[in-house]
């Protein structure tokens, strides 16, 4: 069952403070993994800290007063996404408040009326659409296997996830491309200095806006690789495993690939991984008399 | 009972005032007075019905009946004699053919049918008679200016706003009676009503594309109103006692008995709710001025298509021509959002999105699980909010830009700043959490996973969701953005249209606070009632819900952090700052941004993916109608 209020509310306060390292110190190991696959030798791991505290001295300085604004609902309503995950919540609910914070960073990109920006902010909005019915399938997926859409039942579950859902896992591996800014799909902006419009849809934030996003990229990359996780939660370890192994293929995905336009990621969210999805949760509907879930 | 015999007669007598009424000013008063009535007293009927669920009325069916029989059939002579005037064929062979069926339904099948309990209310009237009550007539108040303006910018027209407020006000008493009646051929009468009234209205500018958009609305209404006379006589001859002509009786008197009508009459709502392939009337319609949009697609006319599916949707429920026509709901749903997203036209926009949510209503009601039907009673509660005040802010942005194009509105937040905020909140009403429609989708996902082929809407709904998502942000997108030294053009809107959008801006956010106090008091007593069981909303995801409803509207707030503090300066362009929105090139040209959004016209242009969608719809018709044909055999 559900636990008790004051464990999902301790839940959610440690995923609010201990996201942010936990995500910076991810980004700063895929740094190092990236230049050692580019044969550098790379920041040290925790230089995302450095940066994100030297833009947070800079001046604030914006096109439009409002920004300040969008940034940081961005950064509140990914943190209460991720909180509401980490605290066991519907994983419905999660995904829309994960949606309503995204859309703050679009709006953001919008404001400043920038080519750089706009362009940023439609390819922002393309990716969304991209991924958003693939995450939708995969809470569905686990809602047939495991008859609850509570992350916390999910993740307490003993039944093996993963058995049942690998055609879930690998779209959902596709839209992880996606949601990590990673080649061939980082269209609005990359986070590494692969090809670039110029910076995309975060062209025109500067100083504590920028450390801002920074830092809600942090609390996604949590959330993210926390859905991961339950795939395999029936055995911590795996779990952990799979996480390092997925990021691990995420980062040489990235590095092989380059970028493909807008049109070929939709196809191949929305087809391949669409299809991958259906069929997957279509074989589950078929056999669910068979198998006794 | 008193209550429901005046929310029908009052606005027909007032309807008539206005008729007569030449001048402005009593008009205005006239308006607003009888706007403040009908709301006052939707609102009481709600405090005086709410807890005792179906309430009965014994009305005697005549003299009304004749009258009504009357009525329709004058109406069917003055639609014979424009149909022979503009030579609309089909509009006049589908006339012919309904008169003919009423008349043998009238003279021969009627006689001898006593029907008792012709009114009756229960918690759906009350949600339907308040969505009309008080968005029905805070159109028509919001009218009163527009109309003015319209005039004002259109002297071509020929000023008939006597004729305008008048059809306006049956309109609403039409619609009264159509949520009110027990009686199916009641119902029919109030039905065909709002069909002429609708047809009128489109029809008001005169213009030739006015006057076939007007007429493609008719003929295609009227398709519907044959196959609600077919249903009536269907009815008729399987039980002469005619008992089974009551709305209650027929509901419950179980699947064998009422399928046949359910789904001749569900077909009939299709037409009305302008689902695929009847889609085009309801884009079509968007030609007459912004308040008729606005009452078509919120309170009244669609709303009846989707009020008449819901209520079978218990006979529906787990037969294959219910999911039949859930299907039709389900893929006007995907095609319309999709069809959204390549249109530039503001109007066109929010047409297509009515038309994907009630086919989204209509595929809960088809599918027709408890849960699903408390979904879409919540989904025409909301979409009816949102949807009628952005219809307004459009108009309003309309008269003042002149235009209705997308693009022509970037920067809108600088220009009109009061009505951009309004259009944001009621666009965020139709597709952001934790707002209304966002709340009926999860529903709508946790209640078809747990019903037959429940995947395919599953499916359905998160990829049409998704594209609702794409083209709502790219125009929220288009209007925030900052242009430069914007001139405010939104002094000259008047007070009362002022007050009519201040309130229903405040309605989309109260509604998405109290959904949960709406959801007990009225749409779970109605699922109960009908189902036995209903859809209980877990307390910690509605605690969760008004805590981010709550961060929400206290994030505008932050901006009072940053008054004075951050410096300003243009956006990037290419490295070499310019003064505003400027490329500077070489030998000192500039060159001044133009920025467009994103339409996809190839992947989702308009004529190709209507193409789909009316073939589809019509397949799936075909195959619902051989089914009940094998059926009535």
């Amino acid at each position: 069952m559900i636990p008790d209020l004051t464990v999902r509310v301790g839940a959610a306060l440690l995923y609010i403070i201990l996201a942010p390292l936990v995500g910076g110190l991810v980004v700063g190991i895929d740094r190092k993994v990236t230049a050692r696959m580019q044969g550098r030798v790379g920041p040290p791991v925790l230089q995302p800290f450095y940066d994100v505290l030297k833009l947070f001295e800079k001046e604030n300085l914006v096109v439009a007063t409002a920004q300040n604004y969008y940034v940081l609902s961005y950064l509140v309503f990914m943190a209460v996404a991720g909180a509401l995950f980490f605290s066991g919540g519907d994983m419905l609910l999660v995904i829309f408040a994960f949606t309503l914070s995204h859309i703050f960073l679009v709006l953001g990109a919008y404001n400043s009326f920038s080519p750089y920006s706009h362009i940023g902010a439609e390819r922002e909005l393309i990716q969304i659409i991209a991924y958003e019915p693939m995450i939708i399938l995969t809470a569905v997926g686990m809602y047939m296997v495991t008859k609850t859409f509570y992350v916390g039942e999910i993740a307490t579950s003993t039944i093996p996830i993963i058995m049942y859902l690998p055609g879930i896992f690998i779209g959902y591996l596709i839209v992880l491309t996606i949601k990590l800014r990673k080649s061939p799909f980082d269209l609005s902006t990359s986070h590494h200095a692969h090809q670039e419009i110029v910076k995309g849809v975060t062209t025109d934030f500067t100083g504590p806006n920028l450390a801002i996003i920074e830092i809600s990229h942090w609390y996604e990359y949590v959330f993210l690789l926390g859905v991961v996780y339950l795939f395999f939660a029936f055995n911590p370890f795996i779990a952990i495993a799979a996480i390092i192994v997925a990021y691990f293929v995420e980062i040489l995905i990235d590095n092989t690939t380059s970028r493909v336009k807008w049109q070929l990621t939709l196809r191949t969210a929305w087809i391949i991984a669409g299809t991958l999805c259906l069929v997957n949760l279509g074989v589950l509907y078929y056999l669910q008399g068979v198998l006794t879930l | 009972m008193n209550e429901l015999l005046f929310l029908i007669a009052f606005p027909l007598l007032i309807a008539v005032l206005l008729l007569l009424v030449p001048r402005d000013s009593i008009r205005d008063v006239l308006v607003t007075g009888s706007a403040a009535v009908l709301g006052i007293v939707s609102l009481y009927v709600l405090y005086g019905y709410f807890n005792r669920n179906t309430v009965m009325f014994d009305i005697p069916t005549e003299p009304w009946g004749n009258v009504m029989t009357i009525i329709e059939l004058l109406l069917a002579v003055y639609i014979l004699y424009l149909g022979v005037k503009h030579r609309k064929s089909f509009t006049i062979a589908l006339i012919v053919l309904q008169a003919g069926l009423l008349l043998w339904y009238e003279f021969f099948l009627k006689p001898g049918m006593h029907p008792e309990n012709n009114l009756f209310i229960d918690q759906f009237s009350i949600i339907m008679a308040l969505i009309i009550g008080i968005i029905g007539s805070l159109i028509c108040v919001f009218a009163l200016g527009y109309m003015k303006t319209f005039h004002h910018h259109h002297p071509e027209v020929r000023d008939r706003r006597n004729l305008f407020f008048f059809i306006l006000f049956v309109f609403l008493s039409a619609m009264f009676g159509l949520v009110f009646a027990n009686n199916l051929a009641w119902i029919l009468f109030f039905w065909e009503i709002t069909t002429i009234c609708s047809f009128i209205l489109i029809g008001y500018s005169e213009t030739e594309e006015a006057t076939n958009n007007a007429f493609l609305a008719l003929s295609m209404n009227l398709l519907g109103g044959v196959a609600f006379v077919g249903a009536l006589i269907f009815l008729a001859i399987t039980d002469p006692s005619g008992k089974s002509l009551m709305l209650d009786y027929l509901l419950s008197s179980g699947q064998a008995i009422a399928l046949v009508p359910a789904v001749l009459i569900s077909f009939a709502g299709i037409t009305k709710s302008a689902l695929m392939p009847f889609s085009s009337w309801l884009v079509g319609a968007m030609v007459a001025p912004t308040p008729v949009s606005a009452l078509l697609h919120s309170s009244t006319m669609v709303k009846a298509g989707v009020y008449i599916i819901v209520r079978f949707a218990p006979v529906l429920s787990g037969t294959i021509e219910g999911l039949i026509i859930a299907l039709v709901g389900g893929v006007t749903f995907l095609l319309a959002s999709f069809i959204a997203i390549s249109q530039t036209n503001a109007k066109k926009v929010l047409a297509y999105s009515t038309i994907a949510n009630l086919g989204l209503i209509v595929a809960c009601a088809g599918v027709g699980t408890f849960n699903l039907v408390w979904v879409a009673i919540l989904l025409i509660v909301f979409h009816a909010v949102a949807k009628s005040l952005l219809f307004l802010c459009v108009g309003t942005v309309e008269h003042r830009i002149g235009s209705r194009n997308i693009e022509d509105m970037s920067g809108l937040i600088g220009r009109m700043p009061k009505i951009a905020v309004m259009m944001f909140v009621g666009m965020a009403g139709m597709f952001l959490a934790p707002f209304g429609m966002v709340i009926s989708k999860w529903a709508a996902i946790e209640a078809f996973i747990q019903s037959p082929f429940g995947l395919i809407f599953i499916a359905i709904l998160a990829f049409g969701g998704s594209a609702t998502v794409f083209y709502w942000s790219k125009w929220m997108g288009k209007i925030i953005s900052v242009t430069r030294q914007p001139e405010v053009v939104e002094n000259s809107v008047t007070k009362e249209k002022w007050a009519v959008l201040y309130i229903l801006t405040a309605l989309v956010i109260i509604c998405a606070l109290i959904f949960p106090l709406i959801s007990a008091v009225l749409i779970e007593p109605f699922v109960m009632n009908i189902y036995g069981q209903t859809t209980l909303l877990p307390l910690a995801n509605l605690t969760i819900m008004i805590l981010m409803m709550g961060l929400l509207l206290f994030m505008p707030f932050t901006m009072l952090l940053y008054r004075t503090a951050p410096k300003h300066t243009g956006p990037y362009m290419a490295g070499r700052p310019t003064d505003g929105h400027a490329f500077a090139g070489s030998i000192g040209i500039s060159r001044e941004v133009v920025l467009s959004n994103y339409y996809m016209d190839r992947y989702f242009g308009e004529d190709k993916i209507f193409m789909i969608g009316a073939a589809t719809g019509w397949g799936l018709l075909l195959f619902a109608g051989t089914l009940l044909v094998g059926v009535i055999l």
